[in-house]
């Protein structure tokens, strides 16, 4: 036993540049001579990859989870050019609200396969609890000189999760002038995405149907299902326009300005959201499937600026958002990072947005009147404030690697935009807070 | 019955004040690019700019992980970067 050799410890960034230099077809000879030598740190160098780790866990209480990791590879070759590789998984589990309002009764609703059902109890805002999926990403982007004072970038993306895939492209000019105080910048970008939701796409306005079992004959049952929907695939497509403006303002400042232009196709609706059906005592009488237009123009204005005070760094920004749902948004983030030594600091972080709702927001549907042409209960969409207060600490390690932990608080205070709560629906919380925590950890190296 | 909305103050308002704010801020903007010619510092005055703490983006991998969660949980995306698709959360 003791004259079995120690096996070296396993050397991550070694392991993991020589992955993507062979992803690439390009693995120096160097690094392949000098693996496990002496001079592998010398060629790792040469190589110049620099890799940045990041976990975060999320979760609602009662609600949703989700555990996101991040892989992210950049290499800086001769003449500038950078290379940026990125790896993302996430894993999501928990339960979603499915848009039907809360009531007086236990109520029960169809899962999205339509196999088999769940239940909420008396006073309780459905939540649907099949929600699991898993999705992995990636983004290949390259940055190169095109001339003097000339950036260029292209990318590529690709995510797919179970019931979804996405494809997209990308591409940035920058001219920087006034002695590289100013820069100017526009970007295109293409998405073409797919989904294929479990139970296929139900049609607007259907009626939830039945569930169905496997045990006994459900054929009746089973046919139903399929009547109240009408395709298992549909697609949508989004294309955006950003122009850019950033601008030293003195030694110790800058600033940005972006407007974006971004116009989407094709189907938009979430196919697991319902809207209650109610009588004029405010009871559920059916549930039916949402329905949005199948095409949103966005437009959103973002102002930027970072200023160094003598040890401490502040950066503030706002974004104006609107579109033609008649839905606009504000929202400030601000970080102040403050120095605790020439190795760590902290940065205490708010965050405020503040939304109102789509036109065709409707907490719930009622059985008298006339069926609007569209109609969504998905409190994402409706009027609400939401807040983040979070704190990360960050420290450089021994070695000259970087650590970092980030913890926050999220909540969204979902809010009444004059929609008159009926009988039983007054007494009811329609608008129920969803309460998130969000804990991170990022490692450089 | 459901009163849907509430016309003078959910639609109108909102929409008059929203051209008031993108005007005082494409005029904001304006203003400040047509200024810029007198902003900004020599090369050798860029110490504290050239931080990789007083980037723009100082920390991509915050900025992507915040992006993908309000992507999902709200009606708005993008401003900082491009708000484009690749997830089916919204």
């Amino acid at each position: 036993m003791q004259l079995k050799k120690k096996k070296p410890p396993v050397n991550l960034k070694a392991a993991l540049t020589i992955a993507a230099s062979a992803l690439l077809g390009t693995i120096p000879k160097t690094v392949v001579a000098a693996e496990n030598t002496t001079k592998s740190k010398k060629a790792l160098k040469d190589s110049s990859w620099d890799f940045e780790s990041a976990l975060l866990f999320y979760s609602e209480s009662d609600r949703v989870s989700a555990a996101e990791a991040i892989l992210n590879g950049q290499k800086t070759f001769e003449n500038d050019e950078v290379l940026n590789l990125k790896l993302t998984v996430d894993v999501l589990t928990g339960a979603s609200a499915n848009g039907a309002a809360a009531q007086p009764n236990v109520q029960t609703f169809t899962r999205p396969s339509g196999k088999g059902s769940y239940q909420t109890q008396v006073n309780e805002t459905p939540l649907d609890d099949t929600f699991k999926d898993t999705r992995v990403q990636f983004n290949a982007q390259w940055t190169q000189p095109l001339a003097e004072n000339y950036t260029g970038s292209a990318g590529v993306h690709i995510s797919k999760e179970y019931d979804y895939l996405s494809l997209g492209i990308n591409g940035n000019l920058a001219y920087d002038f006034n002695q590289k105080n100013s820069t100017f910048s526009v970007g295109l970008s293409y998405f073409q995405d797919t989904f294929e939701p479990e139970g296929g796409i139900p049609l607007a306005f259907a009626s939830m149907p039945a569930a169905f079992g496997s045990t006994i004959d459900n054929s009746d049952k089973k046919a139903d299902f399929n009547a109240s929907r009408r395709t298992d695939s549909d697609d949508k497509s989004t294309a955006d326009i950003m122009f850019g403006f950033t601008q030293v303002i003195n030694r110790r400042m800058i600033m940005q300005f972006n407007y974006s232009y971004s116009k989407v196709d094709g189907y938009l609706n979430d196919p697991f959201k319902v809207l209650s059906l109610v009588d004029s005592t405010g009871i559920a009488q059916d549930y039916v499937y949402e329905n949005r237009p199948d095409s949103r123009l966005k437009q959103s204005l973002y102002a930027q600026t970072k200023y160094h005070f003598e040890q401490n760094i502040i950066d503030v920004s706002y974004r104006y958002m609107w579109d033609d749902w008649e839905l606009d948004s504000h929202t400030i983030d601000s970080k102040l990072r403050v120095p605790l030594s020439r190795q760590s600091y902290i940065e205490p972080h708010f965050r405020f947005y503040k939304q109102s709702a789509a036109q065709f927001y409707q907490p719930f549907l009622v059985e008298l009147n006339t069926l609007p042409e569209f109609a969504s209960a998905d409190y994402r969409i409706g009027e609400m404030r939401a807040y983040t207060l979070g704190i990360k600490y960050g420290t450089t390690l021994s070695d000259g690697n970087n650590l970092s932990f980030r913890l926050e608080y999220y909540r969204q205070d979902p809010t009444d935009a004059g929609h008159k709560a009926l009988g039983a629906l007054s007494e009811v919380d329609l608008y129920e807070s969803v309460n998130a925590i969000i804990a991170q950890v990022t490692y450089s190296f | 019955m459901l009163i849907h909305k509430n016309y003078h103050l959910t639609i109108y308002a909102p929409k008059y004040c929203t051209n008031i704010v993108k005007y005082a801020l494409l005029s904001a903007a304006i203003f400040l690019a047509s200024g810029c010619a007198s902003l900004g510092v020599e090369p050798w005055e860029r110490d504290l700019l050239a931080k990789d703490e007083m980037a723009l983006t100082s920390s991509p991998i915050d900025s992507a992980l915040d992006d993908h969660i309000y992507f999902s949980k709200e009606a708005s995306s993008g401003g900082k970067s491009f708000g484009g698709g690749g997830c089916g959360c919204n």
